[in-house]
């Protein structure tokens, strides 16, 4: 009975928790992460050429508005390096005491710079199609990093007989097939400051790997924390065992 | 749960149970319960954006002889006063004077003409009167506190009434000129 | 048995000639009386109530940090996860901890209805347990909507379009709901409120039902009372020590999914911040609520003069109002299914029945799955209203043992079964 009841919990725990993941989203191939498992951390040298790819192929239409450039730190760069690409961009402030709003070089308590001052805007200049923003990417898409691989590396030439929308592109894993943004990444389509030869297959990997920091920086904290409590917490189950087992020893 | 049981006082059979598997149990709970307590507690103290907006930089320029400004920086207020002569002879003068918290004028101020310092009164935290010309200044033409009438000096020092310590001096630096940073 | 004891300590003996909180402690929880045969699904009372505490430690903390405005919620969220000092952790507990409520409490539940925990004389506080789950259900949806994500936003929409099902004052309680003609910024901030609010009320339940164990005392796998001293052991330091051991084994559960899969029991919609003019290609619920979820859609026609729309919202909280009335549609003599041979595949049955009715909730209502879905409504109807109530009146219950302290084979022959489920019957 109590054995049955035990895997009875579980299967309900399994059945429902994986019935609620499975729901919408196509099927994308696994592939490997630096940033998987237990003991996964985000790669530096990834992060910081998808940043690269951020600034220079994604930024123009779409924002990253949870991530301050301070937060650079955490590829890597030094807080002066963080500054530096901060001061790159221009920003708005003010009323300065004349009540007028000023531009001044980006600091690094500032969020990073969006390319369309709002929605409507951001819509008037993609043809009516929003280009969402990046910051929760890989954690607001059903297969998160392996999707957005897939959907980065998955533009083709659609099959004979598809009747494709005006401005649309195909692409093998985007819901519909059919995806308002163009391919946005192509062979050697940019120069890696690092010397990484810049495939398309590179090229995604770096930036999937950005955004899954971007998603959850401080994914890093919450499994070295993990595994100390996980260690703490067996041993003292451990203890509670054995202490309980000389409790009951007179009993049973 | 066996942490946060009362221990019975009656009877002394109990005390054999207290060998030290029990005692290891209990000493891991309540360090666990303190690991469990410290994220928690530390939650409430600053968070990073703020800790990021720690600096403020001032344009001093426009400021006249005599005038003062108030800045905000992390959510206080401070003052920044472009002191006269006068100001600044009267201050001088009050290193002599019996003081209740002793500083020379020049460990307050980098530059003689600029006095800068947090405008919170040292005894309960209101805003003392003296930014404004109309302001009162109290007895010392500095500073005044309505709240429980403290008066400050041209340097900011506490002079009478019931504040402990002189205004406190943030950390600032002057950039060039026309302007400094703080924090 | 229960003597007063005696303190040593005069600032205790003080305390407590004025207000006998040590008295009352050490009876109710050092030489409280425990049925010595309890096994570990007795753990999870205890557990629930240290998941409430978990829940309300956390969440008064959140409620520091977040920020009850449609335009501020999402981002005051994120800010929690990515600013504020160890802000991650505690949200992912609290997030969390709402699923492993109800996985406890689900587990609580299935022990009682097992072990025949509601039965006479502990109808009312199966009764009580029923109200917590009401009110955790309440709380849970609540502050799902909090976050004020995609789902998060259409969960609520779709939750109190509910009440427009009730004839003639529907649309007015829905309006009432929402403060306005949408989900939107009034409703966000009453949803705060109550969810600050139901919690609290939540404790003052749970107080009763802990007041009502207490007088009636724990049920035990026999399902027969304690008869005396031999039956029993002290609640300290046996079940200090048993529940300690189910707590170590829960954390593990617990802090598996905090650290290591913290977004698995979540949708990754809810991290779309809410948008009232996109509504998500598949709407479901956390998974807790999808066994009910089922049974809402299940009804798509109209029973006699009542509309789909309203028999599904009836059924739907039917099937957890008729919880109220099983201690009275159970007519079995005997408490506990070991010693109800058929009962004991039924309640199996009962089971799989609601693990397929949460699988039937996840899946886009429309096909196979609907018709599965139907018959898992049907048969969780008829399971409470028709097998309960004739089984407990055909069945034939297997000898019960004399006491709890001698096993079925001391207590020998089936002539002495009739007498003991006489004798349950009377206590």
């Amino acid at each position: 009975m109590r054995k049955a009841m035990m895997s009875a919990a579980a299967a309900v725990l399994m059945a429902l928790s994986g019935s609620a993941l499975a729901a919408g989203g196509v099927e994308v191939p696994e592939r490997e992460w630096s940033f998987e498992g237990v003991f996964g951390t985000y790669d530096r040298a990834s992060m910081q050429r998808g940043l690269q790819i951020y600034k220079e192929s994604c930024s123009g239409c779409h924002s990253l508005n949870l991530i301050y450039f301070r937060n650079l730190t955490d590829l890597g760069y030094t807080e002066a390096q963080a500054k530096a690409f901060a001061a790159e961009y221009e920003v708005q402030d003010g009323p300065n005491d004349e009540g007028e709003m000023y531009t001044r070089a980006a600091i690094p308590s500032d969020r990073f710079v969006k390319p369309f001052p709002n929605d409507n805007a951001a819509r008037a200049g993609n043809n009516g199609a929003l280009p969402p923003d990046l910051s929760l990417m890989v954690e607001a898409r059903p297969g998160g990093a392996n999707y957005l691989y897939a959907l980065l590396t998955g533009y083709a030439d659609a099959p004979a007989g598809t009747d494709m929308m005006e401005g649309m592109n195909y692409n093998n894993y985007f819901p519909g097939h059919q995806i308002a943004m163009a391919p946005p990444l192509s062979e050697d389509g940019i120069e890696y400051e690092d010397g990484t030869k810049a495939t398309v297959a590179q090229q995604a990997e770096d930036i999937v790997t950005f955004l899954a920091w971007a998603s959850e920086p401080n994914m890093e904290a919450r499994k070295k924390m993990g595994i100390k409590v996980m260690i703490f917490l067996i041993v003292l189950t451990g203890i509670l065992i054995a202490v309980k087992k000389r409790v009951w020893a007179d009993v049973h | 749960m066996a942490d946060t049981a009362t221990s019975p006082e009656t009877g002394d059979e109990d005390a054999g149970r207290r060998d030290f598997l029990a005692l290891a149990a209990g000493g891991m709970g309540v360090v666990g319960a303190a690991s469990f307590a410290w994220p928690l507690i530390d939650s409430m103290n600053p968070s990073a954006e703020v800790l990021a907006l720690s600096t403020v930089e001032v344009n001093i320029d426009p400021i006249a002889e005599g005038q003062s400004i108030t800045i905000v920086w992390q959510g206080k207020p401070v003052f920044i006063r472009r002191r006269t002569a006068d100001e600044v002879a009267a201050a001088k003068k009050g290193d002599g004077e019996d003081l209740r918290d002793p500083q020379k004028d020049g460990d307050r101020v980098q530059n003689d003409t600029w006095l800068v310092m947090i405008g919170l009164c040292t005894h309960l935290g209101c805003i003392p009167l003296g930014q404004k010309g109309t302001d009162p200044k109290g007895e010392f033409g500095g500073w005044f506190c309505p709240c429980h009438g403290s008066h400050y000096d041209t340097s900011g020092r506490i002079r009478k009434g019931p504040a402990p310590t002189n205004l406190p001096v943030p950390p600032y630096k002057f950039v060039d000129d026309k302007t400094i940073l703080i924090g | 048995m229960s003597t007063a004891p005696q303190w040593k300590n005069p600032v205790v003996r003080w305390v407590d000639e004025r207000l006998p909180i040590f008295t009352y402690m050490d009876h109710e929880y050092n030489q409280f009386p425990m049925p010595r045969n309890l096994n570990y699904f007795w753990n999870f009372g205890a557990l629930a109530s240290i998941v409430l505490v978990v829940m309300i430690v956390t969440g008064i903390m959140l409620a520091m940090q977040y920020t009850p405005h449609v335009d501020h919620a999402f981002n005051s969220v994120e800010r929690i996860m990515r600013d504020v000092n160890y802000g991650w952790l505690i949200r992912y507990i609290h997030m969390n901890g709402a699923s492993m409520f109800f996985i406890v409490v689900f587990i609580h539940m299935f022990r009682g209805l097992y072990y025949g925990s509601y039965k006479a004389p502990r109808e009312l506080l199966w009764m009580l347990g029923v109200v917590i789950l009401l009110l955790m259900m309440a709380t849970a949806f609540m502050g799902y909507v909090l976050p004020w994500g995609q789902m998060s936003y259409w969960g609520a929409t779709v939750i109190t379009n509910l009440f427009s099902a009730i004839p003639l004052v529907g649309e007015w309680i829905v309006t009432l709901l929402w403060g306005g003609f949408a989900v939107d910024n009034a409703t966000l901030n009453r949803f705060f409120a109550l969810h600050y609010l139901l919690p609290f009320v939540l404790v003052g339940v749970v107080g009763a039902h802990v007041v009502s164990l207490h007088i009636t005392k724990s049920n035990n796998p026999d399902g027969i009372e304690m008869k005396g001293p031999q039956d029993s052991v002290p609640f300290h330091p046996y079940f200090t020590a048993k529940d300690s051991v189910g707590m170590g084994f829960f954390l593990i559960f617990f802090a598996f999914f905090v650290f290591f899969a913290p977004n698995y029991l979540g949708h990754p919609d809810n991290y779309i911040e809410a948008n009232a003019l996109v509504t998500p290609a598949h709407i479901v619920p956390e998974w807790y609520f999808l066994p009910f979820y089922a049974i809402l859609r299940s009804i798509t026609f109209d029973v006699l003069f009542i509309p789909a729309k309203l028999m599904g919202v009836i059924l739907m909280f039917g099937s957890i109002l008729i919880l109220f009335i099983l201690p009275w549609l159970d007519t079995a003599r005997v408490r506990s299914a070991k010693y109800r041979p058929i009962y004991k595949y039924v309640f199996w049955v009962f089971l799989i029945d609601c693990i397929v009715l949460g699988w039937v909730g996840a899946q886009p209502a429309e096909g196979t799955a609907l018709i599965i879905g139907q018959i898992g409504t049907f048969y969780y109807f008829i399971h409470f209203l028709v097998v309960m109530p004739v089984l407990g009146k055909i069945e034939t219950p297997l000898p019960l043992p004399a006491s709890i302290a001698e096993p079925v084979t001391g207590g020998g022959g089936g002539a002495s079964a009739g007498a003991a489920a006489a004798k349950m019957e009377k206590s």
